[in-house]
């Protein structure tokens, strides 16, 4: 299979935590020149309702080719920030967004940004399985034929490429031209996931991926992660701590819509510079 | 008491509540289709003709004896007074008496086609094997006893020929009748009809070319020649027919009927013959089955007391299907917007209601809010901007086909508006969610995601619409139904879709035969007759309709399903 996401200079390596701690400073942590960014945010506030935030000055940033876990209590603004990446909260109405996120350095909440080519950039991937009532095919030639590619032969390579790089190829190679909807839930997550790496974005965004899974499903979709961080830069959300240490290099931990701690996975799980994501990991908060 | 509060809050009475509700509809359902079914079916029936002796006396003394011949169609009971404040002598002594509806036909030779004849003064009742029914194309049903058969006003064969052989003799000419009746009825629809179109197209061409001031010499005496063309086809067509009207009219049957007078009739006169008395139940079946066929595909006849009703399914299904036509698109492109890009606010809340009222509004106002604005200004202005050749004459200023689909779509755009809406407003947002995140617009999303796992609501208001539009008859009446049509809207003649064309409405029918004819007891069974026929197609239209959203569910069942 040929990379998906070919042309990036970035090897992908492990950083030691030497090089991480120098590059991380409480808060408002720096990645340093030498982890390129693939997204930065600054000071994003976020209201659904006036006067009432949900985000409050958020800071950090995102490595390119590298797992961002989110983690944090239910209602803490973990979803509502992930969904600010690409955009997704515009479908809300009476939603403000304030501050500025940055893709490539490029601010996408300007209004010279084509909301429907950043979202083909950075593909999202939802907590509960949703394919759509097609084919399997069809499904993951959906963002294929919006895009206006009409060549069977290619649409064919594309969508075997996707479900092998989503690892079910095996699993749905005689099924394609059955209907998605009688997959199981963990084959239907990751037909999610291949249908979103078929239009190759940057960054994929994971809300929650295995939650509605059960535990072998949810193994299968970490492994997934993993093999593929090689090609993107991935966020995820996830309220299981064990999933956030298992599979992520960064974590966020988000409270009460306020950034508590960003720092390594392995930093802050093992040795938390705040009270409140101490608290948190062992079980002790709220 | 405390056996009645357990017994309450088990929820068993709401069960036995919402039972028995269901049971109530369903039972009302089945009665009245089987109560049209079988009154309707009936008809079609060839039941016994029955010979009795009938002798009565009225209250002024006088005896009257008759033989009465023909169907029994009806028997009642009646109170002693009524029968005696009608001026019939009975005996006081009995409360209730019998009465029974003789169907004794022969409307032109006897004064009233149905009689009440009081039960116990019927004697002598028979039912002879010789007697023969006659549908004919005027005046109804006719009971007699063949008697002799005449060609060009000779008798053939003699009287000493039994039945049987009389009975072949007349099946056989009956036979040529048929075959003659159908090359005219051919030569009248295809031929003739075709000259006549042509005749007129070119007479609008004419004035068309006159109007303009485009007409030269050369272009006047071509069309003079196509004119004399077709003038020498019709004259050719009309000789055809003469010809064959003399062949049809050689044979005459002559019959004795009830009381021993003898008549004739003209074989051209026939429809079907058939002596019931002694046809087997496969026979009466074979008889049944044309009749019912007939009903089926053929034109009315006698102001449509008899034959089919073939011109007024026709025009209702095609003007369901026009209507369908016109109403889904624009119910569910209204629906489109007003869910999923109008601001919802103050707005979309007045439109809501708005649209909900317009479905209670009576019918009869969207009949003549399509008199006045489709018909009246609209098709006033068409015909002004394209059919002036044919003014003062209007081609769409007028009631037809165009403007009653037009006028029932209006009439059942909210259900399909209502429909519709509710149908995306079930889609789920996380499959929204999904087409916008791998880069589609929302109009690609509507499009290639929501709209099709819409279209099972939008056939749910389709069926909807079509239940209430098919059944719809007052705002009809007003713009484009009538009583007989001279020809069906769709036919061999370019544009083959006569959208200008008056036509004819199962609904309107039932009306019209119902209270509109001169001869109630004939029609009646007309009535039941084509109430059944319209539920079954207003039935079949829906089925049509429940099949493809059952078809459409199956392919887009949505994630909850």
């Amino acid at each position: 299979m040929s990379k998906l996401k070919p042309g990036s200079d970035v090897v992908a390596a492990k950083p030691d935590s030497n090089f991480l701690r120098e590059q991380f400073d409480g808060h408002t942590p720096s990645l340093g020149k030498e982890l390129p960014r693939c997204l930065e945010v600054e000071n994003l506030s976020l209201s659904y309702t006036r006067g009432k935030k949900a985000l409050n000055s958020i800071n950090l940033y995102i490595a390119k080719q590298r797992v961002t876990a989110f983690i944090g209590p239910s209602g803490c603004g973990k979803s509502s920030l992930l969904r600010c990446f690409n955009r997704m909260n515009d479908l809300i109405d009476d939603c403000v967004i304030e501050g500025a996120i940055r893709l490539e350095g490029e601010d996408i909440y300007q209004k010279s940004v084509e909301v429907a080519e950043l979202r083909r950039r950075v593909g999202m991937v939802f907590q509960k399985p949703n394919p759509f009532p097609k084919t399997v095919y069809e499904n993951v030639a959906y963002g294929l034929r919006i895009q206006g590619l009409r060549s069977k032969r290619k649409l064919d390579e594309i969508v075997e490429e996707s479900l092998v790089a989503a690892a079910l190829w095996d699993e749905v190679k005689d099924r394609l031209h059955d209907n998605a909807l009688s997959l199981s839930g963990g084959q239907q997550q990751r037909l999610v996931i291949a249908r979103t790496i078929a239009v190759q974005p940057e960054v994929l965004l994971l809300d929650e991926p295995a939650s509605s899974l059960d535990p072998v499903s949810t193994l299968k979709i970490e492994e997934l992660i993993s093999e593929l961080k090689e090609s993107y830069t991935i966020v995820i959300v996830t309220h299981n701590m064990q999933q956030a240490a298992r599979v992520s290099d960064y974590t966020a931990f988000l409270n009460m819509g306020n950034m508590v701690e960003f720092d390594t996975t392995d930093r802050l799980f093992t040795n938390p510079s705040e009270k409140q994501t101490e608290d948190y990991i062992t079980g002790r908060y709220g | 008491m405390m056996r009645y509060t357990k017994w309450t809050s088990s929820g068993r009475p709401w069960i036995w509540l919402n039972a028995a509700a269901i049971a109530i509809s369903i039972l009302m359902v089945v009665g009245l289709v089987s109560l049209l079914a079988v009154r309707g079916l009936s008809y079609f029936w060839p039941s016994d003709v029955m010979q009795a002796r009938y002798s009565s006396s009225d209250s002024d003394g006088s005896e009257l004896s008759m033989q009465v011949v023909g169907e029994v169609v009806e028997i009642e009971s009646v109170p002693s007074s009524q029968v005696i404040a009608a001026g019939i002598e009975v005996s006081e002594n009995q409360e209730l008496i019998q009465r029974v509806l003789l169907k004794q036909g022969n409307r032109d030779f006897f004064n009233e086609d149905f009689i009440w004849l009081l039960d116990d003064s019927i004697e002598e009742i028979q039912y002879p094997s010789e007697l023969v029914t006659l549908e004919r194309q005027e005046w109804g049903n006719f009971y007699g006893k063949l008697h002799q058969l005449k060609e060009n006003g000779i008798v053939v064969g003699t009287a000493a020929n039994s039945e049987a052989v009389n009975w072949s003799d007349f099946s056989a000419r009956l036979e040529r009748v048929y075959a003659i009746r159908g090359q005219i009825t051919e030569i009248e629809n295809a031929e003739i009809q075709g000259i006549n179109f042509r005749t007129n197209q070119l007479r609008l061409d004419v004035r068309e070319l006159e109007v303009s001031g485009d007409m030269t010499e050369q272009r006047r005496l071509q069309l003079a020649s196509q004119r004399l063309v077709l003038q020498s086809e019709y004259e050719n067509q009309r000789q055809r027919l003469l010809g064959l009207n003399d062949q049809i009219m050689r044979d005459d049957a002559e019959f004795i009927v009830a009381g021993g007078e003898i008549v004739t009739i003209k074989f051209a006169a026939i429809v079907r013959a058939y002596r019931p008395n002694q046809l087997s139940i496969a026979g009466k079946f074979k008889v049944f089955l044309s009749k019912l066929g007939e009903f089926l595909s053929a034109e009315p006849r006698e102001a449509n007391t008899e034959g089919g009703v073939f011109p007024a399914i026709f025009g209702t299904v095609m003007m369901v299907l026009l209507m369908s036509v016109f109403v889904t698109p624009f119910g569910v492109i209204a629906a489109v917007y007003l869910r999923e890009y109008a601001k919802q606010g103050i707005t979309t809340k007045i439109i809501r209601i708005s649209v909900n009222n317009l479905a209670g509004v009576p019918s009869i106002v969207y009949g003549v809010f399509g008199l006045g604005f489709f018909i009246y200004i609209i098709g006033g202005e068409i015909d002004q901007l394209f059919y002036s050749e044919a003014l003062p004459a209007p081609t769409f200023g007028t009631p037809g086909l165009l403007w009653a689909s037009l006028t029932l779509a209006l009439l059942t755009l909210p259900v399909v508006i209502v429909a519709t809406e509710e149908g995306l407003a079930r889609i789920p947002r996380s499959v929204r969610e999904a087409s916008l995140a791998l880069g589609a617009t929302k109009f690609e999303t509507l499009w290639r995601v929501v709209l099709p796992m819409a279209s099972p609501a939008m056939m749910t208001g389709l069926i909807l619409a079509v239940a209430r539009a098919a059944g719809e008859v007052a705002p009809l009446m007003l713009v484009g139904v009538v009583k007989l049509a001279p020809s069906l809207p769709l036919d061999g003649n370019y544009p083959y879709l006569h959208l200008d064309q008056k036509f004819m409405h199962l609904g309107f029918h039932i009306y019209d035969v119902g209270f509109q004819s001169s001869n109630i007891e004939a029609a009646k069974p007309l009535v039941f007759a084509t109430a059944f026929l319209l539920v079954a197609v207003i039935a079949a239209l829906n089925l049509s309709a429940v099949s493809l959203r059952n078809h459409l569910r199956e392919k887009y069942k949505s994630l909850e399903a």
